[in-house]
């Protein structure tokens, strides 16, 4: 049976120019890039066209590019080092909409006697300014707001809400895990003082993350125990993903245009197919400011992981809204904070592209999700 | 992705017995739409007490439909009375085991079976049994103690243990850290190395209470006017979903943290009632209003 991707926004695969760029540094120049030989020092100089082209993405200087393990480690750190350099503020600014690798961090400062602030959202899942602005205070240490969310893709209005920190001298960090490569994000243009990617999410491979942090932002390192990353990130490069890394964010500028207009022209072809055969479905989230290649689709009256299991039947890979893991039957965080009404919450459904997917794995999907929604909803026992 | 077993992958999607029974004399039914599972069990139980016919409807995840399902095929032919004896366990073993996180799945099916079962024999509804103790998961309204007996009674010892059967940390997992610490004491105490304090008295669990008052005095509390504000604002932002299912919600009062309010229309009298005000009214509370603030029905 053929794989149908739907599910880009929980992880992507490899870009065959990516594992290609990273085979040579396991087999050939696998050195450590710190070593005095030459043997060692000439892997450096790939390390350093890695962060070139990481920089080129963002738009913004080489030497401003930490290499990490991955997203989560890039947003625990900075967090960390904004409340260690900053001491004497004790309180922190975020939306009830984060990633858990933000939202977990901050409740773990908060257990320490910290304040947070988390900014909460309308039924699109949209911030209020007014409301954003009230929360920034004297005391602030820091404010993290995610550049786009991961489960319905709405895009937060970065470059605003990054100026109106700035005004106020306050450091501003922005999980951007799901935007970078989907959207433009210029460094140049944004004030934003620390920005957080995750390699997987780009067609490079799990385990390896960046955290950009503004030249003249003082910095504390979370990985402690070695002089690397300029003595902001302790530990050996991992040179083969840190290559890969580059590679994928050189694709990711070159693509960045096609992501814009044909992703999100199948994108909009999945939602309109689905939503104008299905009755009673919501598109949750803010569709007029969304990632290119995300739809998340409720259907009333029947519940997530069913709709994901009859997908998988098909070969199809989609994510639910809903976690019924763990016993938790609870919408997920995201779809709670936007207060959708429940008969729709539990079966909210994330379909979410990227450029390797095509038109016939759109109309393919197209065809399948009426028929087993139908099927479901004859075995629910709320019919209205 | 669940490793699930053949027979729960053939019960979802093949289910046995699914639908509505017209001539149905007895009917169980567990959960709602904001619990996010619910069962509707129908029996047809003869004079003798043996169960003629058994069907189901069920809003719920793969293992949730073929606990339903498995479950008419086992009491089908059955006397009340041995079906009565049904556990949880036997619905779970009868789908050649569930995974150990989906456990709560086979719960719902032991609980609407006994439901249906009582309501033909005109008994009332299972008492919910109180719960006591200091809250620890504000998404699922679990409490120390309740913690406390599940890690004792169920021998159990990592966090994802706790979370599979309390549900305690399966939502906004704010609270893991709080129950690794509950954890880590019970695991000290199972050693011998802590002495055994009775679950019931709480000091164990006293400095944790401390910890907390910190906080909370660090966080600015409400005043009284904010509080009530933002509740009037929350109920608002509350009252058009339930309308939309035709119910209705009136605020009736707040002392402390405490806000009473009164279900109303189709909510009023509804078996998940309780469900509404707890699982839905109080959560949204909580994300509006503060973290620990609780809603009665007045």
């Amino acid at each position: 049976m053929k794989t149908v991707y739907f599910d880009n926004n929980a992880t992507t695969m490899v870009a065959p120019e990516v594992t290609e760029a990273m085979q040579p540094f396991f087999t050939t120049y696998w050195a450590n890039p710190s070593s005095m030989h030459t043997f060692g020092g000439q892997v450096a100089k790939y390390v350093k066209t890695a962060r070139e082209q990481v920089a080129a993405m963002l738009h913004c200087k080489p030497s401003e590019i930490i290499f990490t393990s991955c997203g989560t480690e890039s947003d625990n750190s900075a967090i960390w080092s904004a409340l260690e350099t900053q001491q004497d503020k004790r309180h922190i600014v975020t939306t009830c909409v984060e990633h858990p690798a933000i939202l977990q961090t901050v409740a773990m400062w908060e257990r320490k006697g910290y304040r947070v602030t988390r900014l909460g959202v309308d039924g699109k899942g949209r911030l209020d300014l007014d409301e954003y602005k009230a929360a920034l205070t004297p005391d602030t240490a820091i404010v993290s707001v995610m550049f786009a969310n991961n489960e319905v893709g709405n895009i937060y209005p970065i470059q605003q809400l990054a100026e109106l920190a700035k005004e106020k001298g306050i450091l501003f960090h922005t999980d951007a895990v799901q935007a970078a490569g989907k959207v433009e994000i210029n460094l140049e243009k944004m004030p934003v003082d620390m920005l957080s990617i995750s390699g997987h999410k780009l067609h490079a491979p799990k385990g390896i993350g960046i955290l950009y942090v503004r030249k003249g932002v003082r910095f504390r390192p979370f990985m402690r125990g070695g002089h690397q990353e300029a003595g902001r990130r302790a530990g050996t490069e991992n040179v083969p993903y840190i290559v890969g890394l580059g590679v994928a964010c050189d694709l990711a500028t070159k693509n960045l245009s096609d992501e814009i207009t044909r992703v999100s022209a199948l994108r909009d072809r999945l939602e309109k197919g689905i939503t104008s055969s299905v009755p009673d479905t919501l598109v949750n989230g803010d569709t007029e400011n969304r990632l290119p290649g995300t739809t998340n689709i409720a259907f009333r009256n029947i519940e997530g992981e069913a709709v994901l299991l009859m997908l998988n039947e098909y070969g199809i890979c989609a994510s639910s809204g809903s976690a019924c893991t763990s016993g938790s039957l609870e919408p997920s965080h995201v779809l709670h904070a936007m207060n959708v009404p429940f008969k729709y919450a539990h079966s909210s459904t994330r379909f979410s592209l990227c450029r390797y997917n095509t038109q016939e794995e759109v109309d393919f999907v197209i065809e399948k999700v009426p028929p087993l929604i139908k099927q479901l909803r004859e075995l629910s026992p709320f019919k209205d | 992705m669940w490793e699930y077993s053949q027979k729960v992958q053939d019960f979802f999607l093949k289910p046995h017995n699914a639908g509505p029974m017209e001539d149905a004399n007895a009917i169980g039914e567990v959960g709602s739409l904001a619990c996010g599972d619910a069962l509707k069990l129908y029996l047809k139980i003869d004079d003798k007490g043996v169960i003629q016919k058994a069907t189901f409807e069920t809003f719920g995840c793969a293992s949730a439909i073929a606990s339903s399902s498995v479950l008419t095929d086992m009491v089908i032919g059955m006397h009340v009375e041995d079906a009565l004896k049904i556990k949880n366990a036997d619905i779970a073993k009868a789908l050649d085991g569930l995974p150990r996180e989906k456990m709560h799945c086979s719960v719902m099916g032991q609980e609407a079976l006994e439901a249906a079962i009582r309501q033909w024999k005109g008994e009332p509804p299972m008492p919910k049994a109180q719960e006591e103790g200091k809250l620890v998961c504000k998404c699922f309204n679990v409490t120390d103690l309740t913690i406390i007996k599940a890690i004792r009674e169920n021998n159990l010892s990592t966090l994802e243990d706790v979370t599979s059967f309390t549900k305690a940390g399966g939502g906004c997992q704010n609270c893991l850290d709080e129950i690794a610490e509950i954890l880590e004491r019970e695991l000290k105490i199972r050693s011998g190395e802590l002495p055994d304090t009775p679950v019931s008295g709480k000091p164990l669990l006293s400095d944790m209470h401390k910890k907390e008052e910190a906080c909370a005095t660090a966080a600015a509390p409400l005043t009284n006017l904010e509080r009530m504000q933002k509740v009037m604002a929350a109920i608002q932002l509350i009252r058009p979903q339930l309308q939309a299912d035709g119910g209705d919600v009136e605020l009736k009062d707040i002392k402390d943290k405490t806000v009473y309010v009164a279900l109303k229309g189709h909510c009023q009298g509804c078996p998940a009632s309780k469900a509404t005000v707890k699982g839905f009214i109080e959560q949204i509370m909580r994300m509006q209003v503060e973290p620990d603030i609780t809603v009665e029905e007045a």
